[in-house]
C-alpha cells in the first residue's frame, strides 16, 4: 500500500524523485526547443514563396486520435496501478505499447503516401519539412517505446507491489508519453493552421 | 598566500555542522565503498562523483587548449611570415606542406582548416565544456550543500559524449582530404556540399558528428545543473544565498537549454542536405561549371539557426567566467560583492537578451536593415547590464586591501579584458559600422578579446582559487603571477594591434596579401602579433607545467578553508569523499559575502545569525 513519507531518509528519497521529475520537464523543454525552431523555420520558409501545396494524408489525422487515445489508456493505467489492480494495470501498459507500435506503422503508412503523391524527402522543402518533423517525432517516439517495454517487462516479473520508487519511474515513462501525443497533436495542428 | 587571523577552525567547522545541520541519513546507504569509489575504473574513469567529472572535463579542456593554441601559432606563422620557409614543419604536418624548390608552403586548404578547427575547439571544447562543465560541476553541490548532482549517471553520460566528441573531432584531423575548412560557423553551401572544397567531405561529416554529440553533452550536464540548484539546496540555501557563482552556472544552463537544441536543429537539416538530398539551406548553386538541381532552400535559414545558439553561446563562454570572477574577487578582496542583486539581476537580464540579438552576426549577410534597427538596439542595450557588473567589480575592489596572488590578479585581468572588448562590442554593434569593419582584423580582435581571453582569464582565476579544492594541493604563486603578467602582456601585445589594422581594413579570412598591394606595409604589425602570440603560448606552458607538477608535488593544503571564505565547499573535509560531507549536511545561516563583518575577518555561511544581524536586510 502507499507508505507515508514521516522519515527524513524517506524525504531525502522522495526529494530526488521530484529532482528527478523536474529533471524531465527541463528535457522536455529542450526537446521542444528543437521543433520550436523548426517550426519558426517552416513558417519563415513558407512566407517567402516557391512553396509546394499538398494535402497531407489522412492516416496522420487518424494518428493524432490514436495518440491522444494511448494517452488517456496509458494515464488509465497508471490510476490502476496505485489503486492497486494490477491486472488492470499490466493488460492497459500492454495495450498502450500495442497502440504506439500501430501508430509507428501508421506513420510509416502515411510516408509512403506521400512518396505515391510524388512528395519526397527531396524536392520543395515543404515536402522535406513534413518529413523530418514527423520523422524526427518517430524519432522521440522510439524512446517512449522503449520506456513503456521496459515498464511493460517490469510490470510482468516484478511481484505485484506498489512502491514509491515504482510510481515514480511510471509517472516519468507516463510524462513522456503524454509529451509525445501532444507534440503530435500539436503538428498536426501547426499544419491544418497553415494549410 | 595571506592567512586569516581569524580562521574559523577545523573543530568549529564540523560543531556547527553538527549542531545545526541536516541530517539526509546519507551514509546509512550502501554509498561508502560502491559503485562510486571502489575500482580504479570507478574511480577514475567512470566516475560518477561530481567532483571527478569536473577535473575529468578540466583536463580534457586543457588538451583542446594546447591543441587549439598551437593550430593558431601555425596558421600566424602564415600570416606573420609568408615569404619563410616552413619545410621545418613537414615532419608534423606532412602533406600539408608543399615543397617546391626547397621551400616548404603551408597548404591553403590546411590554412583554412586550421582556422576552422581553432574556433570549434576553443569556442566548444574549452571554454564551454573546460570552463562551464569543470566548474558547474565542481562547484554547484559544493556550493549548494548538496551530496552530488541530481542524476550522477547523466552527468557521467555528460562527460563522456564530450568525450566522444572529442574523438570524433580528433580523428578529423587525420583525414588525408582533410579537416572541415569551411570556418567555425559552418555556413552552407561550404558545409553542405561535400564537393565544395576537400574539407567538407568527410572532415565536415565528422565534425558535424562530434557537435551533434557535444549537443548532446551540453544539454544532459545542464538539465543537471538547472535541477541540481533548484531542487537540492540544503537546509536554509534560499535563492538569495546563493553565491554569484551559482547564479552564473545556473542562467549559463538555461541559456544552453534553449539555445543548444536550435542548434541541433540547424544541424540536423544540414545533415540532410548533406547527406539526403533535401535542400533546405541550397538554392540554384553552380559547382564545377554545373548547375545543381537542389532549388528551394535559403542559406541565411542556417545562419538564422546557428546564430540562435551562437550568441548565446558567448554568454555560455562568458557568464560563468563572470560568476567565478565575482566569488574570487570578493573573497580576495575581503569585502562584499558590490550589489549582489544587482549582479544577479545583470546575470539574469545579460541570459535574457541574449536571445534577441543573434542577427547582429548578420548584418553584411543581406538581412533587411529594417530589422537590422531591432538587433542593433538590443546589442546595445546588453551594455547596460555588462557596465553594472563592471561598476560592482570595480567597486568590490575599490578601498580595499586587495589580496594580490595568482587567482586574483586574474580576475582583475579579466575585468580589463571585458571592459577592452566590451567597448569595440558597441562599434561593432551598430550596423553602420559593423558593415565595413565586418570582414577585417577588427571583429577577430574584438571578439577574441571580449570572449576569448577574457573567458580564459576568468578560468584561470577559477582555477588558481579552487585548484586546492580539487586536487588538495596549491599551485605555485610565483609561476602563477608570472603567467598572469605573460599573458596580460601578450594577449595586449597580439590584440591591439589587431584592432589597428583591422580598422586600417586589413581583411580577415586571408591566407596571404601578395595579389594586391593595399596591405603591404602591414607585413611588420602581422610580424609583430605572430611573435607576441608565440610568447604568450609559451607562458601558458608555464601554467601547464605548474598544472600538472602542482597535482603530485604542489604544496599541501593543510586547513580547509585557505582562503578564508564564507562559501560551503571550504567546509568539507580536504580529500572529501562522494557525499563531500562525511556526517550531516550543512545548514546555511546567512549570505555568502559576510566579509569584514562586526570586527571578523569573514563569518562562514554555516554560522547562525545574531539577534542584531536578523533585522538586517540579508
Amino acid at each position: 500500500m502507499v507508505t507515508t513519507i514521516k522519515n527524513t531518509e524517506a524525504d531525502s528519497a522522495a526529494r530526488l524523485f521530484q529532482a528527478k521529475r523536474f529533471a524531465l520537464w527541463i528535457g522536455i523543454a529542450g526537446m521542444m526547443m528543437v521543433f520550436t525552431s523548426l517550426t519558426s523555420a517552416y513558417i519563415v520558409r513558407k512566407a517567402a514563396g516557391n512553396w509546394l501545396e499538398f494535402k497531407l494524408p489522412d492516416i496522420f489525422f487518424y494518428n493524432a486520435l490514436l495518440a491522444m487515445a494511448s494517452s488517456v489508456v496509458l494515464q488509465a493505467s497508471y490510476a490502476a496501478f496505485k489503486r492497486g489492480k494490477f491486472a488492470l494495470y499490466k493488460s492497459l501498459l500492454a495495450l498502450t505499447l500495442l497502440m504506439g507500435v500501430a501508430f509507428l506503422v501508421g506513420q510509416y503508412a502515411g510516408w509512403m503516401q506521400l512518396t505515391d503523391m510524388g512528395i519526397f524527402l527531396q524536392g520543395n522543402p515543404s515536402g522535406s519539412f513534413v518529413f523530418v518533423l514527423s520523422g524526427l517525432h518517430a524519432l522521440h517516439l522510439l524512446v517512449g517505446l522503449t520506456s513503456l517495454s521496459v515498464a511493460l517487462f517490469q510490470a510482468l516479473s516484478l511481484p505485484d507491489r506498489l512502491t514509491e520508487r515504482r510510481k515514480f519511474r511510471f509517472g516519468l515513462t507516463l510524462t513522456f508519453w503524454h509529451f509525445l501525443t501532444f507534440l503530435w497533436v500539436y503538428l498536426m495542428a501547426l499544419w491544418m493552421y497553415l494549410a | 598566500m595571506a592567512t586569516t587571523t581569524q580562521e574559523v577552525s577545523k573543530h568549529q567547522i564540523d560543531q556547527l555542522i553538527e549542531e545545526y545541520g541536516y541530517d539526509d541519513h546519507f551514509h546509512e546507504h550502501h554509498h561508502e565503498g560502491d559503485k562510486y569509489q571502489s575500482g580504479f575504473i570507478q574511480k577514475y574513469i567512470f566516475s560518477q562523483d561530481h567532483k571527478m567529472i569536473a577535473r575529468q572535463f578540466l583536463i580534457t579542456g586543457m588538451i583542446w587548449g594546447i591543441l587549439g593554441g598551437l593550430m593558431s601559432l601555425i596558421f600566424r606563422l602564415q600570416l606573420g611570415f609568408p615569404e619563410e620557409n616552413m619545410a621545418w614543419l613537414k615532419p608534423l604536418l606532412g602533406k600539408w606542406i608543399i615543397i617546391n624548390d626547397g621551400v616548404g608552403t603551408l597548404d591553403p586548404e590546411f590554412y583554412y582548416a586550421l582556422v576552422t578547427i581553432h574556433g570549434t575547439v576553443i569556442v566548444f571544447f574549452v571554454l564551454t565544456a573546460g570552463l562551464s562543465g569543470t566548474f558547474s560541476n565542481l562547484l554547484i553541490p559544493l556550493q549548494i550543500g548538496a551530496r552530488d548532482m541530481a542524476s550522477p549517471f547523466l552527468n557521467m553520460l555528460s562527460y563522456w559524449f564530450f568525450f566522444l566528441a572529442s574523438v570524433v573531432m580528433f580523428v578529423s584531423l587525420f583525414l588525408s582530404t582533410g579537416p572541415f575548412a569551411g570556418g567555425w560557423v559552418a555556413y552552407p553551401p561550404l558545409s553542405a556540399l561535400p564537393e565544395a572544397s576537400s574539407g567538407s567531405g568527410a572532415g565536415m561529416t565528422l565534425w558535424l558528428i562530434s557537435l551533434v554529440l557535444f549537443v548532446v553533452s551540453v544539454l544532459l550536464g545542464g538539465i543537471n545543473y538547472i535541477t541540481t540548484v533548484l531542487n537540492l539546496r540544503t537546509k536554509g540555501m534560499n535563492m538569495w544565498r546563493l553565491p554569484l557563482t551559482i547564479w552564473s552556472f545556473f542562467i549559463t544552463a538555461i541559456i544552453g537549454l534553449l539555445s543548444f537544441p536550435v542548434a541541433a536543429a540547424g544541424f540536423f537539416l544540414l545533415m540532410f542536405d548533406r547527406m539526403l538530398g533535401t535542400s533546405f539551406y541550397l538554392n540554384e548553386i553552380f559547382i564545377n561549371g554545373h548547375a545543381l538541381d537542389r532549388v528551394g532552400g535559403s542559406p541565411i535559414l542556417y545562419q538564422h539557426l546557428f546564430w540562435f545558439l551562437g550568441h548565446p553561446e558567448v554568454y555560455i563562454i562568458i557568464l560563468p567566467a563572470m560568476g567565478l570572477v565575482s566569488e574570487v574577487m570578493s573573497t580576495h578582496a575581503r569585502k562584499p560583492i558590490f550589489g549582489y542583486k544587482a549582479m544577479v539581476y545583470s546575470i539574469a537580464s545579460i541570459g535574457f537578451l541574449s536571445f534577441l540579438v543573434w542577427a547582429h552576426h548578420m548584418y553584411v549577410a543581406g538581412i533587411n536593415p529594417f530589422i537590422a534597427n531591432f538587433f542593433i538596439i538590443f546589442t546595445l542595450i546588453i551594455a547596460v547590464p555588462s557596465a553594472v557588473k563592471v561598476f560592482n567589480w570595480i567597486t568590490t575592489i575599490y578601498g580595499s586591501s586587495y589580496r594580490f596572488n595568482a587567482a586574483s590578479m586574474f580576475a582583475v585581468g579579466f575585468v580589463s579584458m571585458f571592459i577592452s572588448g566590451g567597448l569595440t562590442g558597441i562599434f561593432l554593434g551598430n550596423a553602420v559600422l559593423d558593415i565595413p569593419l565586418h570582414d577585417t582584423y577588427f571583429v577577430v580582435a574584438h571578439f577574441h578579446v571580449v570572449m576569448g581571453v577574457a573567458a580564459f582569464f576568468g578560468m584561470f582565476a577559477g582555477i588558481y582559487h579552487w585548484y586546492p579544492k580539487m586536487f588538495g594541493r596549491f599551485m605555485d604563486e610565483s609561476l602563477g603571477k608570472l603567467h598572469f603578467w605573460g599573458t596580460l602582456i601578450g594577449a595586449y601585445a597580439v590584440f591591439i594591434p589587431m584592432h589597428y589594422i583591422g580598422m586600417a581594413g586589413v581583411a580577415r579570412r586571408y591566407y596571404k596579401f601578395d595579389s594586391f598591394d593595399a596591405f603591404s606595409h602591414f607585413a611588420g604589425i602581422n610580424k609583430f602579433i605572430t611573435i607576441a602570440a608565440i610568447v604568450t603560448f609559451v607562458f601558458q606552458l608555464i601554467f601547464v607545467i605548474n598544472f600538472f607538477y602542482s597535482i603530485w608535488k604542489g604544496r599541501k593544503m593543510t586547513s580547509r578553508n585557505p582562503w578564508g571564505s564564507t562559501t560551503l565547499e571550504w567546509t568539507t573535509p580536504i580529500h572529501a569523499g562522494h557525499g563531500n560531507w562525511p556526517g550531516k549536511l550543512p545548514a546555511v545561516q546567512r549570505w555568502p559575502y559576510d566579509y569584514t563583518k562586526n570586527g571578523r575577518d569573514f563569518i562562514p555561511q554555516i554560522e547562525p545569525q545574531s539577534e542584531a544581524e536578523k533585522d538586517e536586510f540579508h
